[in-house]
C-alpha cells in the first residue's frame, strides 16, 4: 500500500520536470561530430578526390556492402572508376573509415536516410562525394606516397630526397 | 635422414636441403627474401637469421643465415631466440627505411611478401627521421610496370632473369645503397619470361601492367585452377576473375609440368576472353539472335543427322570433352580432327611413336634433368617457350656434377655459379632459322632441311653403326670447308649424345617436314638402343593437338569429300582458314547447304556460318586438354558465364537433345562425358583420375573459388537491383563460385589461390606443399595417357622424300602473335613482330633483292608482299616467312612458294 502511494507520488513529481524527448522531426537533436552516420567520400586540400581505390574499406566491411573499381589517370593517379555503397546493408560500424589510409571515406552525423524504395539506398560515387575535407583537414596522401602523379614528380613529396642519379660515381 | 632440434623439439628431416627450406617445410614461419625454391640461396638479404646452438650450455652459439646452412644431423637451432628475432626485426627495419608509403596504390598490396615479412617480424613504425631515397622508373613495355622506389635489393629479379631464364637486358646498376634494377634504357623487357618477375619480386617493383588496367586485389579475385591454352605444353595456371571479366593469370605450381614459372604468352595472353570480338549470343547469319528450339536450321539438322549427312570438324584448340561430344553427335565416320592433312600426319606419327615405340616422352621438369639435348627443326623459344626455360636448366646438369667434388651443395646458388662460371652441357640446335637458344647452345647448326636430314641420318649411323640406315650420299653442292665442318659437327653431336646419361631428342611439327621428324625418330631409336634413359619430346602446335589427334585420325577433308553433297557442316571452335588456303576452305564450305559453328571469338569461319553458337572460353568452360607429352589435365571454369554462353560440349548436348540423339540425351553433366570417354575410348583410359568429381566435398562442403575475404558481395550488382541474386551454381565441378565452402587448404590439384595465415603472397606456396620442389600433398599433376609399349619401331624408319619445290618454306613462328587467341590481347599484340621474309644474303643478291625492300611472293595460290630481311647464315633455297599473325597467308611445310617477278609492283 505504502509502496503504491510512493510510486504515484514520484510519478506525480515528474509532471514538473523538464522533457527529455524532443519533437523530432520539427526539432532536431545535435549529434556529436564523430557520430557514425551516413558515409561520404571527401576531397583533399587541393580539391582532388582523396579515394585512391585501394579496396581496404571494401575488405574491411563486415557486410560487404562497398564495391569499387580502381583506375588511374594518364599521370598515374589512382581513383575509383565507380564506388558503390549499398546502404540498405550498411551497419554503420565505421570499419571502412578506420581502414581508409587516405581519410577519404568518413562517417558523418547524418542519420536521416529513410527511403520508400530500397533501390534508392544504393549510393554511387556521385552521391557519396562531398566538396570538402570532412573531419580530417590538411592530409593529402599523394604528398606522402612515393608515387609520381601530375604536379608531383619523383622525389618532391614530403620527406623525400631527389631521385638518385644512378650514373653518379660519388660514394 | 637427419634429426634436428628446433626450439627444443626434434624433427626427422632430409639432409639434402638448406636449413631455411627444411624449416619452412616443417611449417615454421621464418622470414626470408632472397631465397626461392627454384633459384636457390645466395644469403644476400640477411633476413632468415636463426640461432645455431653449439657448445656446452650453448656458449658457442651463433647467429647463422638459415638459407646458407646445410641441414646436418644433430644440429640444434632456435628461431624464437631473442637475439635472432631482434636481428630479423632490425633487418626489416633497415629494408623499410626507404620503402615508400605506397601500399594503398601499390598493385602488390595484399599479396606482398614484404608486407607479410614486416608483419611477421613485428616492425610497425618508422623511427628514422631522415628523408627517403627515391628512384626514377623506367617504361618496361606493355607487360611489366616498374616502380623502383619500392625495391629492397634482394637481387631475386636479376638472378631469375639472367641466371635462371638466360635474359641479358635486366641488370643492376649503380653502387652502395643506390643500386638500381632495370634496363640500360627504357624499353620492353626482351625475355619471354619477364612476366615471372611479378611473382619473383617480393614487393611491388615489378607488377603486372595488364592487371593494372583493370586492377583488382588478390582477395577479390574469383580463381580456379586452369591450364594454359596458348601452346602444347599445358602449363598450370590460376586464372582470376572480377565483375565478369578475366583479370589476370598466375602460375600454378605443378611439379611435373611448369614448376614455379610460366611464359609471357601464357601470363599476358588472357585478354582475348575480354575482347570486343567475343560471341556472346547465338546468332544467325544476319546477326539476329536465334532461339534454337524453333530454328529451321535445327529442324533440317535433325533430318540430315538421321541420314548421316552431317560432317563434324573438331578442333585441336577445343577441349577433349567438346571434341568427344561432337563425335558422338555426328558419328565417328563423319568426324574429323580439325587439323590440316600435313599437320595431322606429323602429329599421328609422333603420337604413334610415343605409344608404340620404345622411347618415353618427357615432362617439362624431366627436361631440366636431361644432360644432353638435340633440338631438331623447332624454334622452341617461339613454339614451346617453357621448353626454352627448361633447356636453360638442362645445360647446367653436366657442369653441376662437379659440385660434389668440391663440396658445394646445389642449392648454394652463388657459390655454384661462381665455381662453374660459364660451363654448359651439350645442347645442339639443328634448324635453318636463328634461335634465341643459340646463346646457351654448344652449337647452333643452321642448315637447309635436306641437309639436316642427311646429317641426322649420319648421326644415327654413328650412334648405331651396325644397324644404322644406309648413309645418304654427300650433296653435290657445298664447299669443302662446309662439308668438313658438317662432318665434325656430326661426330661431335654423336659423341655427346652417346656419352650422356639422359639424352633427349626434341622435335616438332612447326617445320611441317615429315622426313625431318622421321630422322629425329631414328636418332631416338638409335640412342635408345644404347641407353634406356633416352627421352624424346615432340612439340605440337596447339593446346589440345594431341587430344584431338588421339580422338580421331581423319584430318580436315578439304578437297577430298566425295560422294553425295553433304548437308550440314558443324565446326567446333576452329578457324578453318588457318587449316588451308582460302580457296580450298571456301570450296569446302560451299559444298554444304548449311554451316553451324561453335566458337567464342569471331573468326573468318564464323563469318561464313548460318548459325553461330556462343561457346565459353577456357575461363567459362570445364574441360580437359592433352599436352605434348600425352598428359591429360583438367581445367576448371573460372567465372560464371552469361546465360547464352555455354561450354561447347554443353551446346552439343543441347543439340543432341533437340535432335533426339540417344547417346547424348543420356549425358547432362561434365562428369557423364568424362565417364563416357573413359569407357568408350581406350586411348583415354585414366582421364577420370585427372580431377575431382563434381560431387566431391570436404566435410560436406564445396571447395571455394573466391578467397574467404572476398569483398563487395552485397553491392557488386546493387546498381542493377538491390535484391541480391542467387549466386551461380556449378554442377560440373566441386567448386562454389563464392567463398562459401571448405575454409581449409584444399587438395593440391584443386588449389584455387595460394594463401595461408600470415602468408598472403604467392610465396605461401611453401605452406601448400609437403616437400618444397618435390611433389605436393595428394599430388595430381595430371595423368599420362601415353607410355611407350616398345612393340613397334624396332627398325629404323625409311625416310620420306623431301619435296623438290624451288623454295623450301620455313614458317617463322613467334611467341607473341603466332598463336591464334593470345594475339587478341593488347599486351601480346604490342610485342608481336613485324611480318617479314628472310632470305640468304648471297642468294638474294643473285635475285637482285635488297634488304628492307618489299618482296611479292605467291604461296600456293595466295599472293602477299612483305619486307625482306637478309641473313648471311640463312640456308640457300630456303625462304623464311613469318607465320600465324593475323592477315598473313596460310602456309605449311609443303607449300609451293614462288617469287613474283620484280618490277610488277612499286
Amino acid at each position: 500500500m505504502l509502496s503504491s502511494l510512493r510510486s504515484m507520488w514520484l510519478t506525480f513529481l515528474h509532471l514538473f520536470q523538464k522533457n527529455i524527448t524532443i519533437e523530432y522531426p520539427e526539432e532536431k537533436s545535435v549529434l556529436p561530430p564523430r557520430y557514425r552516420g551516413r558515409i561520404v567520400l571527401t576531397r583533399d586540400p587541393d580539391k582532388e578526390e582523396r579515394c585512391v581505390g585501394c579496396y581496404l574499406c571494401a575488405v574491411a566491411c563486415p557486410v560487404d556492402c562497398i564495391s569499387l573499381q580502381a583506375t588511374e589517370d594518364e599521370h598515374g593517379r589512382r581513383y575509383p572508376e565507380f564506388f558503390r555503397i549499398n546502404f540498405s546493408r550498411c551497419i554503420f560500424c565505421g570499419y571502412c573509415e578506420e581502414a581508409c589510409p587516405t581519410y577519404a571515406i568518413q562517417l558523418i552525423p547524418d542519420v536521416e536516410m529513410s527511403e520508400y524504395d530500397r533501390q534508392n539506398m544504393v549510393y554511387e560515387k556521385e552521391d557519396l562525394t562531398i566538396d570538402g575535407q570532412g573531419k580530417y583537414h590538411g592530409y593529402n596522401f599523394y604528398r606522402e606516397a612515393g608515387l609520381a602523379i601530375k604536379g608531383k614528380e619523383k622525389g618532391s613529396g614530403h620527406n623525400e630526397e631527389p631521385p638518385v642519379d644512378i650514373k653518379s660515381l660519388i660514394p | 635422414m637427419a634429426t634436428i632440434t628446433v626450439d627444443g623439439r626434434n624433427f626427422d628431416v632430409g639432409s639434402d636441403k638448406n636449413l631455411l627450406e627444411t624449416l619452412l617445410w616443417l611449417g615454421f614461419d621464418l622470414p626470408y627474401f632472397c631465397w626461392h625454391p627454384s633459384l636457390g640461396s645466395v644469403g644476400s638479404c640477411r633476413q632468415c637469421a636463426v640461432k645455431k646452438i653449439q657448445g656446452e650450455n650453448g656458449d658457442r652459439s651463433q647467429l647463422v643465415m638459415a638459407c646458407m646452412e646445410p641441414t646436418i644431423d644433430g644440429m640444434e637451432v632456435s628461431i624464437q631466440d631473442k637475439q635472432a628475432s631482434e636481428f630479423r626485426a632490425n633487418v626489416i627495419e633497415w629494408l623499410m627505411l626507404n620503402h615508400p608509403h605506397d601500399c594503398p596504390v601499390c598493385d602488390e598490396g595484399g599479396e606482398c611478401h614484404l608486407q607479410d615479412m614486416t608483419v611477421m617480424t613485428g616492425h610497425a613504425y618508422r623511427r628514422s627521421r631522415f628523408k627517403k631515397r627515391t628512384h626514377l622508373n623506367q617504361d618496361l613495355g606493355p607487360c611489366i610496370n616498374h616502380e623502383m622506389n619500392r625495391c629492397i635489393q634482394c637481387y631475386r629479379c636479376v638472378r631469375f632473369y639472367n641466371d635462371y631464364a638466360g635474359g641479358d637486358d635486366l641488370q643492376v646498376f649503380s653502387a652502395h645503397d643506390n643500386v638500381y634494377f632495370g634496363r640500360h634504357q627504357d624499353g620492353t623487357l626482351e625475355s619471354e619470361f619477364s612476366g615471372n618477375l611479378v611473382e619473383v619480386c617480393p614487393t611491388g617493383v615489378f607488377t603486372d601492367k595488364t592487371l593494372k588496367s583493370h586492377y583488382t586485389r588478390k582477395w577479390d579475385l574469383t580463381s580456379a585452377p586452369s591450364v594454359c591454352h596458348h601452346c602444347s605444353l599445358g602449363c598450370n595456371i590460376l586464372a582470376g576473375e572480377r565483375y565478369g571479366s578475366l583479370r589476370r593469370i598466375l602460375n600454378r605450381y605443378n611439379p611435373e609440368v611448369n614448376g614455379y614459372f610460366i611464359c609471357d604468352r601464357g601470363r599476358f595472353g588472357y585478354d582475348f576472353v575480354n575482347a570486343e570480338d567475343r560471341i556472346l549470343v547465338p546468332r544467325e547469319r544476319d546477326r539476329s539472335e536465334v532461339i534454337l528450339e524453333s530454328s529451321p536450321i535445327i529442324a533440317s539438322l535433325k533430318t540430315a543427322l538421321a541420314s548421316g549427312e552431317v560432317k563434324g570438324v573438331g578442333s585441336p584448340r577445343a577441349s577433349l570433352e567438346s571434341n568427344f561430344a561432337l563425335r558422338e553427335l555426328v558419328g565417328s565416320d563423319n568426324f574429323y580432327n580439325g587439323m590440316s592433312g600435313g599437320e595431322s600426319e606429323l602429329v599421328q606419327l609422333a603420337l604413334d611413336f610415343l605409344s608404340n615405340g620404345p622411347v618415353k616422352s618427357t615432362s617439362l621438369t624431366e627436361i631440366e634433368h636431361c644432360d644432353a639435348v638435340i633440338v631438331i627443326g623447332e624454334d622452341l623459344t617461339n613454339t614451346a617457350p617453357m621448353m626454352d626455360l627448361a633447356l636453360n636448366q638442362s645445360v647446367r646438369v653436366q657442369p653441376l656434377e662437379q659440385l660434389g667434388q668440391v663440396g658445394i651443395p646445389e642449392w648454394n646458388d652463388a657459390a655454384a655459379r661462381e665455381y662453374l662460371q660459364n660451363q654448359k652441357g651439350p645442347l645442339y640446335l639443328l634448324m635453318p632459322q636463328p634461335s634465341k637458344l643459340s646463346r646457351i647452345a654448344t652449337k647452333s647448326f643452321r642448315r637447309g632441311i635436306p641437309e639436316l636430314i642427311r646429317l641426322l641420318s649420319e648421326i644415327t649411323g654413328l650412334l648405331d653403326p651396325s644397324n644404322g640406315p644406309t648413309k645418304v650420299q654427300q650433296p653435290a653442292s657445298g664447299s669443302p670447308n662446309a662439308a668438313r665442318e658438317a662432318d665434325e659437327t656430326v661426330k661431335e653431336i654423336a659423341a655427346a649424345l652417346a656419352t650422356a646419361k639422359r639424352p633427349l631428342v626434341i622435335a616438332g611439327t612447326s617445320m611441317g617436314s615429315l622426313p625431318l621428324m622421321q630422322a629425329a625418330i631414328n636418332i631416338a631409336i638409335a640412342l635408345h638402343r644404347k641407353n634406356e634413359n633416352t627421352r624424346v619430346s615432340f612439340v605440337f602446335p596447339e593446346c589440345n593437338t594431341a587430344g584431338a589427334a588421339m580422338m580421331e585420325e581423319k584430318s580436315l577433308p578439304a578437297g577430298q569429300l566425295s560422294g553425295t553433297a553433304p548437308h550440314t557442316l558443324i565446326v567446333l571452335e576452329n578457324d578453318l582458314y588457318r587449316r588451308g588456303t582460302p580457296n580450298q576452305i571456301d570450296e569446302f564450305i560451299n559444298r554444304f547447304k548449311q554451316v553451324l559453328v561453335l566458337d567464342h571469338s569471331e573468326t573468318p569461319t564464323t563469318a561464313r556460318a548460318d548459325l553461330v553458337l556462343a561457346s565459353g572460353t577456357f575461363a567459362e568452360a570445364d574441360g580437359s586438354l592433352v599436352n605434348h607429352e600425352g598428359r591429360v589435365q583438367r581445367f576448371i571454369q573460372v567465372q560464371a558465364a552469361d546465360e547464352l554462353v555455354l561450354e561447347s560440349w554443353r551446346w552439343i548436348l543441347k543439340l543432341g537433345k533437340l535432335v533426339d540423339n540417344q547417346k547424348l540425351t543420356a549425358y547432362s553433366e561434365f562428369d557423364h562425358l568424362v565417364d563416357a570417354i573413359e569407357q568408350g575410348c581406350v586411348q583415354f583410359a585414366g582421364i577420370a583420375r585427372t580431377s575431382l568429381p563434381a560431387d566431391y566435398r570436404v566435410h560436406g562442403q564445396r571447395l571455394t573459388r573466391a578467397p574467404h575475404r572476398y569483398s563487395g558481395r552485397t553491392s557488386m550488382f546493387a546498381n542493377h537491383s538491390v535484391s541480391e541474386p542467387r549466386p551461380p551454381q556449378d554442377q560440373d565441378s566441386p567448386f562454389s563460385f563464392t567463398m562459401e565452402g571448405h575454409p581449409g587448404i584444399p587438395p593440391e590439384s584443386a588449389t584455387s589461390h595460394y594463401w595461408s595465415p600470415g602468408w598472403n603472397s604467392v610465396q605461401s606456396i611453401t605452406k601448400f606443399r609437403s616437400e618444397i620442389s618435390r611433389g605436393r600433398q595428394q599430388s595430381d599433376p595430371g595423368v599420362r595417357l601415353i607410355e611407350p609399349s616398345g612393340k613397334a619401331y624396332l627398325e629404323y624408319l625409311k625416310l620420306a622424300q623431301t619435296h623438290d619445290h624451288q623454295w623450301q618454306l620455313v614458317p617463322l613462328h613467334h611467341i607473341f602473335g603466332s598463336e591464334e587467341m593470345s594475339i587478341k590481347s593488347p599486351a601480346i599484340a604490342a610485342r608481336s613482330p613485324e611480318p617479314k621474309i628472310t632470305l640468304n644474303s648471297a642468294q638474294a643478291e643473285e635475285h637482285g633483292i635488297k634488304a628492307g625492300s618489299t618482296l611479292a611472293i605467291i604461296i600456293d595460290d595466295q599472293e602477299t608482299a612483305l619486307p625482306v630481311q637478309l641473313d648471311a647464315d640463312w640456308p640457300t633455297d630456303h625462304i623464311g616467312i613469318t607465320a600465324g599473325l593475323p592477315g598473313l597467308p596460310y602456309m605449311e611445310g609443303n607449300s609451293i612458294v614462288q617469287l613474283k617477278p620484280p618490277g610488277n609492283e612499286n
